[in-house]
């Protein structure tokens, strides 16, 4: 026997409209897939684009050149007064003998990086016996050469248009069918600080810079921020007085960083008299950018403490502090350094509230302590991106790879430590 | 010069007062056994150490800062007549030649006599107040370690007094955070004052024109600066609705889609992506929208027809949208996640879909949360500085057109103060009213969410 249902017409109503339910859910999780994938999207297209423009930046054209080192080029009694460009100069010259007209002669030797006669006059003076000798040297080729190599200029515009015209043109095609141009690893771009010449410039100095700067940040916004956070969770009675420091760590959070760059000229450089440009100020100004992230996340690691840790210490007769830094501290420290570490990442990522205190400045020299004139690594990348030269479009893109491989390189090991201490209890 | 090695004095001086404390409690405890000493051996040993470091630690810290400033007024006493009856600025660059002669810097000028003069003076008094101040931090040092030393004995309540010291250091590092924000405010208030001296606070707010290029010389020809600040603050809103528009949808739903519809393996994979994004420097974003997202825009544009400037504030915008989205999706993630599963079990136990039970139940129940989290995130926005500063323009165009060039009050703030200029021109000054006007603007949205936020959590803890 058969029992077929009584449908009330309550059931065949929400019948009716089940199917129309189930498709707007269907559409809704799609949108929330797609919403994601927009994200993943925009996250693939910016790295594809950074890395499609950068990667080339680590290798560089070099040429080689037959210098032979005359002894007339060397007759004054410093080597280093010799005149080096002049023997680039006539070494290219001497390559290309067909070349004559003054004009010509000037388009040949800008195929070379100015460069050249530096690293000639490094040879000599290092080694005094190479005078006299003819020895097969690679120089830096000048940008120009360098972008045109790497398949950045096109060849089939109009001569106008294009920075390296007909004549240099057949020359590079010469060498290249001589084997005396070649790419090779670039060293120089971890080597050497800034520079006008896209060819000669290098990130170390920002490095440095950078370097010097979270240090100062470090060694100053670790302890405040520590000590800040031990205060406020462990002793701090709950009055008027904690509240507004607390509502002032949120907010401090949340001010816009540039701000946090306006306090420091205002404060540090101009009522203090701090030397602009220096790691010194930056470091100031970054501590104070880093402190509500440290105070926030060492908070939140003193919190993860059991009570029943502190209830035991002091059972025993430890004194508040004495529970605080034998015991509490210790097991809170791992939720601290991962806070820290992320704290310091973003104080590598900064870059507006330098620009305040004038850590922009063009500086060739690599700094050598806290208080020389420097320049941090996206102050770089933001100073290579006002460039107009193509070569600095590349340098722009693998300074931007070697700063993001800088902070995978500290969250992975914030990560780490989050993974390698972190207890449940 | 000693005077350089006035810290690790002090440090290797107070390690040694450290062992001398120590040392001194332990000789008690052989004489009289360990439980007559109030407190441990260390807590002696750093109470000495204490008395020995933070007295001198006191008179260097005064004198590094007193010591330009009253070297300084001694010698400006026996500057020439005619020096001191120089101007305030060119008095400024006199004592400023000084003091970089003094640090052995290149002077600007070929060198005056009374210059040079006043430097070799200057060295003097500060070679000889140096030795001073040195021989007075270790005559400290020395008085208060021994004091110290001599005061110990088996009653001193050592630990007490170390740890009211600690006490003081800890409540001092936690007002950091309260004298940072009166240094905000101080710096950027005062300067916005003197410029509200020179340009009436209503042209400021209500100003429609924006060019704050000032003459150099009173009888220069060309502008004298407009100082009108609405065109800024409409391209910054303009610039924050668009990134806003992107990253709000995006945003949520991705949170959504995460926290109800996402099995755990989707979750570990999207959630660090999504922290990826937000771990990105501004700076990259920046270069991203100039380089790569502004020119395609552009040609998009031409495609259909349309003339887009290729410093429109749909790339910066965008741009600034999607490194906002990670912002928005964590906030939004917490409170989703903060709804009680009860109130979802109630909905589908009613029989109603996950999409409905999102709809009705849960994005109402989180709605004061995510409001919050939007409006922490329109002040990021307001606030963000290198994307706009790289790819939104730098001339105020009073404009609601998102395909058209605007700028914002940061790159303002940033191309008024990069670079060396005056301090006292309204240009100048300018930058920190408009450093003021942010402030006020991010601190009341920042106030506002975070007191919701507070409420919020109190709801449902």
């Amino acid at each position: 026997m058969q029992n077929t249902p009584q449908q009330s017409p309550i059931t065949l109503r929400i019948n009716a409209g089940l199917k129309k339910r189930y498709n707007t859910e269907k559409r809704f999780k799609r949108m929330g897939i797609s919403a994601i994938v927009i994200a993943m999207t925009f996250l693939v297209f910016l790295f594809g684009s950074i890395i499609s423009n950068g990667y080339t930046a680590f290798q560089q054209t070099y040429i080689q050149l037959d210098v032979s080192f005359d002894q007339t080029f060397f007759t004054g009694e410093n080597l280093a007064a010799a005149n080096f460009p002049g023997l680039v100069k006539k070494t290219l010259y001497s390559m290309f003998p067909d070349v004559t007209s003054r004009n010509d002669k000037k388009l040949l030797t800008q195929l070379v990086s100015s460069n050249a006669a530096f690293r000639l006059m490094g040879m000599v003076t290092k080694d005094p016996k190479l005078i006299g000798t003819t020895q097969k040297i690679w120089v830096l080729a000048d940008d120009d050469v360098d972008m045109l190599i790497k398949g950045h200029y096109d060849r089939n515009v109009a001569e106008s248009n294009r920075r390296i015209n007909d004549k240099q043109l057949a020359w590079i095609d010469a060498l290249a069918a001589n084997g005396k141009i070649t790419k090779k690893f670039n060293t120089q771009f971890f080597t050497s600080g800034d520079s006008r010449e896209p060819e000669q410039a290098g990130i170390w100095g920002a490095t440095r810079g950078s370097i010097y700067t979270l240090f100062i940040a470090l060694a100053l916004s670790f302890p405040i921020g520590v000590a800040a956070a031990i205060y406020l969770e462990e002793f701090a009675p709950n009055n008027g007085w904690t509240d507004l420091i607390e509502i002032n760590i949120n907010n401090l959070a949340a001010v816009p960083s540039i701000i946090f760059g306006l306090l420091g000229l205002a404060i540090f450089i101009n009522f203090w008299g701090m030397p602009r440009s220096t790691p010194l100020v930056g470091g100031l100004v970054l501590t104070l950018v880093t402190l509500p992230t440290i105070i926030i996340a060492g908070r939140a690691a003193l919190k993860s403490v059991p009570p029943s840790i502190r209830e035991a210490a002091l059972g025993i007769g430890a004194s508040k502090i004495q529970m605080v830094t034998h015991h509490v501290l210790p097991l809170a420290m791992p939720g601290m350094l991962t806070g820290t570490i992320i704290g310091m990442a973003r104080a590598l990522g900064e870059t507006a509230p330098l620009l305040m205190i004038g850590m922009i400045a063009f500086i060739v020299d690599i700094p050598g302590s806290v208080t020389d004139p420097a320049t941090v690594l996206p102050v770089q990348i933001f100073l290579w991106a006002d460039s107009p030269e193509r070569a600095f479009t590349e340098k722009t893109s693998a300074a931007i790879i070697m700063l993001l491989a800088f902070l995978m390189l500290m969250n992975g090991l914030a990560v780490y430590f989050r993974n390698k201490f972190e207890r449940k209890w | 010069m000693l005077y350089n090695y006035t810290l690790p004095c002090i440090l290797i001086l107070s390690a040694a007062a450290f062992l001398l404390g120590r040392s001194k409690a332990q000789a008690i405890t052989r004489h009289s056994g360990l439980r007559s000493l109030h407190s441990l051996p260390t807590h002696y040993g750093v109470l000495t150490a204490m008395a020995c470091a933070i007295p001198a630690m006191m008179v260097f810290a005064v004198w590094q800062m007193a010591e330009s400033p009253v070297i300084t007024s001694m010698i400006v006493k026996n500057l020439p007549e005619e020096v001191r009856q120089l101007g305030a600025n060119e008095f400024t660059l006199i004592l400023n030649d000084i003091h970089n002669f003094v640090e052995g810097n290149i002077v600007s000028d070929s060198v005056n006599p009374a210059i040079q003069a006043a430097a070799e003076h200057y060295a003097e008094l500060q070679a000889g107040a140096r030795n001073l101040v040195f021989n007075l931090i270790t005559f400290t040092m020395l008085v208060t370690t021994g004091l110290v030393y001599f005061w110990i004995k088996a009653e001193l309540r050592a630990r007490n007094l170390v740890e009211s010291v600690t006490m003081v250091f800890l409540i001092g590092c936690s007002v950091v955070a309260i004298l940072t924000t009166i240094g905000i405010i101080l710096s950027v208030l005062f300067e916005a004052i003197r410029f509200f001296k020179a340009v009436p606070l209503t042209d400021f707010l209500f100003g429609l024109d924006w060019s704050p290029q000032t003459a150099m010389r009173a009888d220069q020809a060309g502008s004298s600066g407009a100082f009108g600040a609405v065109p800024v603050m409409v391209g910054t809103f303009l610039i924050s609705f668009i990134a806003m528009m992107v990253a709000i949808p995006i945003g949520l739903l991705s949170a959504i889609y995460l926290a109800e519809y996402a099995n755990s393996s989707v979750r570990t994979i999207a959630k660090p992506m999504l922290e990826i994004l937000a771990g990105i420097p501004t700076v990259v974003y920046g270069f991203f929208a100039a380089l790569s997202v502004a020119p395609l825009i552009r040609d998009i544009g031409q495609f259909a027809g349309l003339s887009v400037s290729s410093e429109s504030a749909l790339a910066a915008g965008l741009v600034m949208g999607i490194m906002i989205i990670p912002f928005i999706s964590s906030i939004s993630d917490d409170v989703i996640h903060a709804v009680p599963q009860a109130l979802r079990d109630g909905s589908y136990g009613l029989g109603a879909t996950k999409f409905e039970t999102v709809k009705n139940v849960v994005i109402p129940a989180a709605l004061p949360g995510i409001v919050a989290g939007v409006l922490l995130a329109v002040s990021r926005a307001i606030g963000e500085t290198m994307i706009v500063v790289m790819a939104a323009g730098l001339s105020a165009n009073l404009t609601f057109n998102p395909l058209k060039a605007v700028t914002t009050v940061t790159v303002q703030i940033v191309t008024l103060l990069v670079g060396d200029q005056e301090f006292d021109s309204p240009k100048t000054l300018a930058a920190f009213a408009l450093g003021l006007l942010l402030f006020v603007f991010t601190l009341i949205l920042n106030f506002i969410a975070l007191r919701v936020v507070r409420k919020y959590r109190e709801q449902y803890d």
